[in-house]
């Protein structure tokens, strides 16, 4: 209990000290501290409670009582501040001080009812909660400390850009305060305002760098993070005033089942689906990238969108063998369709990066859908592996800009000759999102497993195969195509290009290593926190009896795959073979030594050849419009579906 | 025994000939000819080619790809120059542009005469390179093992 | 997992190269014999190997050694999956894992003739990853497991109930095996625009191991044919699968290349329509 204290509390102390503190100097070591602080309390806390049954932690009427209103007035400090951000909207934007007052009047009318539920555990903790906890602290951990230089370059780099530091690093402990409140609050109410701080955070962050294009693309996350807001409250005066669930508690919600807990925990997956940035609510992830790297990094690996699937997850059993439950399944599999699909168009790396996101995250959204054993497995696996992966990724990319000054993808050819490190860690990112025998296939391996045996209305099961089996093949396209730039022999010699700083590279490096580690160490984390958790509910009859064990054969496959990646490169290291080099076929006519022909009229030209982007195969907008109008078709038969 | 002699596979370069000598190469892998009975297969890739074949005179324009061509050829290689053009320079000798024959810019180890080289003789001047090629061969596998100790 | 699996495995490691190459040799010859020649003896894919290793091997840059390796690694290691009897859906994985480092291979090199072959070769996997997964999905939902010992110990009627799956399959065989009207990532032949796209730029043993590489393709392809027929007994199944397998070089003397969307297109219809309408109807027949 102390813990979780700390790790709700600590970050927001932090977050006002360093926002006071008086010198560049002293605040990046109180931001360096406080994440390794952090880190090892989400660690401690792992340590203290794994494999151990959900515990609940009760507090007494007087602290439960004061929890009550510090959440009350939270929320309606969180929604003042928002509606003095909306200052300078513009257009149709007039929406949004529209959708707090909404959204307020809403949760008020829920908290100042009549003798609301009473709560008698506001916090808990389980195996996948605690897995969160981890993944906050280590990654999101890794991503500020990363940060520290990199906003130091970043102001550098960019002229006119207002200094605010010492905010921006505030907003990021207040985001970690937040999101350990979503994983660790039990009591819905204190839920919701975590999750609105998480809403503003994002808001803000995203609006750091002060341009029009910053503003513009902070109110859409707002807003879109409004609708799903407006909905979560109204889930929440529904589970106040309804007669058949009257509970303020998630545990309660989570297990009245299907029958009775459909209509709020459809509201509330809106509001899931908002924040993880499914279609038709994806856009504002893409806006997020003209944060800052790290800001991008928080938002797409350990904060925010997790916070979305992981409400999903804690929802699934609700979800279960229903009808809403499979659209909501569907919701996610358009997602991942469509991204994957649109992903193969983009030339800007962290687009790239952002697309895929959005499609893994509806690869998680898919299995919460179908909610059994075996797919919650799945979902927490690929809630883990994408955190650390994606993490990775977003870092490496913000590092290569720094150092080559772009993030068009074509321009990091030959970066292994170029950036080893950087190469590496992009390569292994990469890898660690879509190739056997890293995490993610495992948990598509399962997913594929699971879908076969859903039986909610025939050929529901084999539309999400379909989705997930036409969704696969683009993923693998757009990364090894972008794999195979980084690989590329450069054209002509590079301009050399200096290393990466000390403590970038250091994140970068652990995040590496937990890549590989957290692929052969899989069954480890299974057995300590997944396990306990599916457990429980399926002991509590929440989901089927299910065998989530893989087989030892499939273990040992991968181990073997996972060994030969590793050894053949170090074979290779140690006993390089000796071939003669020689300029690649140029039809003859090369200029030796060198990627360049003679021409016509004898002029020395350089190839250029491109990667394909198969505009004429996918049309972004055309597929985006498509993909919006269904998942939206999709979100408003599911809510309508709860009421039937 | 050498697999280089049962596996041959073929670069054939026009090196600005009349295209005479070039339609008998071709006429080598019709199905009345149909060298690939013995393994040759034209494979239009330096780099997977064992046999230059060189056709027509060779000018200052075709000199560098030639060149090129024979320097991205893997060892051990042969060479086979085709028609009156590429033994000597044939009718163009005299020409201010033209060298009297592609010996004189990469070396040649078997000569086709004739205007245009009948298949036949095509074939016959493969089959006389296939001897040299395997003696590069031994003699190849013999630096690479005094390289190696 | 038994003895006698045990020993499929190995012999597949051991045995796998030389089976592969003789198909690919009766291939050239049935080629041969289809365009009125009378073809190179049935041994020569082994000479072109043996020879390989007798020629020197220059590369653009050592790290596509390293690549090649990885590739028959992958593809040894899908191959050994398949024939232990194993999970169809990993062997499947690894098939996809070593079909990408033959992409980088391409890649690492920097001639434009061996960038368009891997551009294409992955929209060729792009192209027939869909269907590809669909087989193991099928056999799952009549056989009730991805391990292709009990696939293959099935019910003999499977190859019915999988028609659809299977006309998808045979599709994309052809793209597998670079078939025309599918070898847009690199020609049979080098004389063409293409040059050899993909194995431009590897030479002597690396190219060597490549093609070992593809004989391994090939004989993971026929056990896959192989296990839709396999509950009809060996000597029945064999054979067909044979047959089929053969028929490709047919369909390639026969087509000429398409241009990469309208494979893509094609494919993807194929797969929508055999495929997921075999899927769907599954459980009424």
């Amino acid at each position: 209990m102390l813990l979780i204290a700390f790790l709700i509390g600590f970050p927001a102390l932090v977050a006002l000290a360093v926002a006071v503190a008086p010198t560049a100097d002293l605040r990046s070591q109180l931001v360096r501290w406080s994440a390794v602080a952090l880190a090892v309390g989400s660690a401690v806390l792992a340590a203290a409670y794994f494999r151990s049954e959900p515990l609940y932690f009760s507090v007494g009427e007087g602290l439960r009582q004061l929890l009550d209103l510090a959440f009350m007035i939270g929320g309606l400090v969180v929604a003042a501040v928002l509606l003095f951000s909306c200052r300078r909207v513009k257009g149709k934007e007039w929406a949004i001080p529209a959708l707090i007052v909404l959204q307020t009047s809403l949760i008020l009318v829920a908290e100042l009812g009549p003798a609301h539920p009473v709560v008698e555990n506001p916090f808990y903790v389980d195996g996948f909660s605690l897995l969160m906890v981890l993944i906050i602290g280590l990654v999101g951990g890794l991503i500020t400390l990363y940060a520290i230089r990199y906003m130091r370059d970043y102001h550098a780099h960019a002229n006119g850009v207002a200094d605010r530091q010492p905010a921006f690093f505030a907003v990021v402990f207040l985001f970690f305060t937040a999101m350990f409140g979503i994983v660790l609050t039990n009591h819905i109410t204190g839920l919701f305002f975590f999750w609105e701080i998480t809403t503003f955070c994002s808001f803000w962050l995203i609006s750091y760098s002060g341009t029009d294009e910053a503003i513009r693309n902070g109110y859409r996350a707002l807003a879109l993070n409004l609708i799903g807001g407006v909905c979560f409250a109204a889930g929440i005066v529904w589970m106040t005033y309804s007669p058949d669930l009257r509970t303020w508690e998630l545990d309660t919600l989570i297990a009245s089942g299907g029958a009775v807990a459909l209509i709020p925990a459809a509201l509330i997956a809106v509001a899931g689906l908002t924040k993880a940035a499914q279609m038709p609510f994806h856009s504002w992830l893409l806006g997020a990238m003209v944060a800052p790297t790290p800001v991008s990094a928080l938002l797409h690996s350990s904060t925010m969108v997790k916070a979305g699937v992981f409400i999903l997850v804690k929802l699934a059993p609700v979800f279960h063998g229903t009808v809403p439950g499979l659209l909501l399944a569907l919701i996610g599999g358009v997602t991942f369709l469509a991204t994957s699909l649109i992903a193969i168009n983009q030339r800007n790396a962290k687009l790239v990066l952002a697309y895929s996101t959005i499609a893994n995250l509806g690869l998680i959204v898919m299995c919460a859908g179908v909610g059994t054993t075996a797919t919650l497995w799945a979902a927490i696996l690929l809630i883990l592996f994408h955190a650390v992966a994606k993490a990775l990724l977003f870092l490496s990319v913000g590092s290569t800009e720094h150092l080559i000054g772009s993030r068009d993808i074509e321009d990091m050819e030959g970066l292994v000759y170029r950036q080893p490190i950087l190469a590496m860690t992009l390569m292994v990112g990469m890898l660690g999102m879509f190739l056997a025998p890293f995490g993610m296939l495992i948990s598509k391996y399962t997913c594929f497993k699971a879908f076969l045996t859903v039986d909610v209305f025939p050929g529901g099961g084999v539309l999400l195969l379909v989705i997930l089996a036409f969704g696969s093949a683009p993923t693998l396209f757009f990364w090894t195509k972008w794999m195979g730039k980084l690989v590329a022999m450069p054209r002509r010699e590079q301009p050399r290009i200096g290393a990466v700083p000390g403590e970038e590279s250091f994140a970068l490096l652990v995040l590496t290593a937990a890549t590989y580690i957290s692929c052969v160490l899989f069954p480890v984390v299974d057995w300590a926190f997944i396990q306990p958790f599916t457990h429980d509910l399926m002991m509590s009859g929440l989901i089927p009896v299910g065998d989530d064990s893989t087989p030892w054969e499939t273990v040992l496959m991968m181990t073997l795959m996972l060994g030969g990646l590793f050894l053949l490169p170090l074979l290779f290291w140690l006993r390089p073979p000796k071939f003669t080099p020689i300029s690649g076929y140029l039809s003859g006519a090369n200029v030796a030594g060198s990627a360049s022909y003679r021409g016509a009229m004898g002029a020395e030209r350089e190839v250029a050849a491109r990667g394909y982007y198969l505009t004429t195969l996918i049309d972004e907008q055309r597929l985006t419009r498509q993909g919006v109008l269904a998942a939206g078709a999709l979100t408003i038969a599911m809510l309508a579906g709860t009421l039937a | 025994m050498s697999f280089l002699k049962k596996s041959p596979w073929i670069l054939h370069y026009a090196a600005t000939s009349c295209n005479g000598c070039d339609i008998e190469v071709l006429a080598c892998l019709t199905p009345l000819y149909d060298v690939e009975r013995f393994g040759i297969i034209n494979t239009g890739n330096p780099k997977h080619a064992d046999i230059l074949m060189v056709t027509g005179s060779v000018n200052e324009e075709s000199r560098k790809v030639l060149e090129n061509l024979y320097a991205q050829m893997p060892d051990p290689k042969a060479v086979i120059a085709i028609g009156a053009c590429a033994l000597s320079g044939g009718i163009f000798r005299d020409a201010y542009n033209v060298y009297a024959g592609i010996d004189q810019v990469i070396p040649v180890d078997v000569y086709v005469p004739g205007c245009a080289a009948r298949p036949e003789s095509i074939i016959d001047g493969v089959v006389q390179a296939l001897g040299i090629l395997e003696e590069r061969g031994k003699q190849r596998k013999r630096q690479r093992k005094v390289a190696l100790s | 997992m038994s003895y006698e699996t045990l020993a499929l495995a190995a012999a597949f490691i051991v045995l796998g190269p030389l089976v592969g190459g003789l198909l690919a040799g009766i291939d050239r010859r049935l080629t041969a014999r289809m365009q009125s020649r009378q073809g190179p003896p049935i041994l020569q894919p082994f000479y072109d190997v043996l020879k390989l290793f007798e020629k020197d091997t220059t590369i653009v840059t050592s790290l596509q050694t390293l690549y090649v390796w990885c590739f028959l690694f992958f593809m040894v290691i899908s191959g050994v999956i398949l024939y232990l009897g194993g999970d169809l859906l990993i062997s499947l994985f690894a098939l996809t894992v070593s079909g990408i480092f033959l992409v980088l291979t391409a890649e690492s090199t920097n001639s434009p003739y061996s960038k368009i072959g891997s551009a294409r070769e992955l929209v060729l996997m792009m192209a027939y990853e869909p269907m590809l997964i669909m087989v193991p999905l099928g056999f799952f939902l009549v056989a009730g497991s991805f391990r292709a010992a009990d696939i293959a110990a099935g019910d003999p009627s499977q190859v019915i109930q999988l028609l659809g799956v299977l006309i998808g399959f045979l599709f994309i065989l052809t793209i597998k095996l670079r078939k025309s009207p599918f070898d847009l990532s690199s020609s049979h032949h080098g004389h063409q625009e293409l040059v050899k796209g993909l194995t431009t730029d590897i030479t002597g043993s690396d190219l060597a191991l490549v093609e070992i590489g593809h004989w391994y393709e090939n004989v993971i392809l026929l056990g896959w044919l192989y296990l839709f027929f396999a509950p009809l007994g060996v000597l029945w199944a064999l054979p067909i699968a044979l047959v089929l397998f053969f028929a490709e070089v047919l369909v390639d003397n026969t087509n000429a290349r398409l241009k990469w969307g309208t494979t893509v297109k094609a494919s993807w219809w194929v797969a929508g329509l055999f495929g997921v309408t075999n899927l769907l109807v599954l459980p009424f027949i």
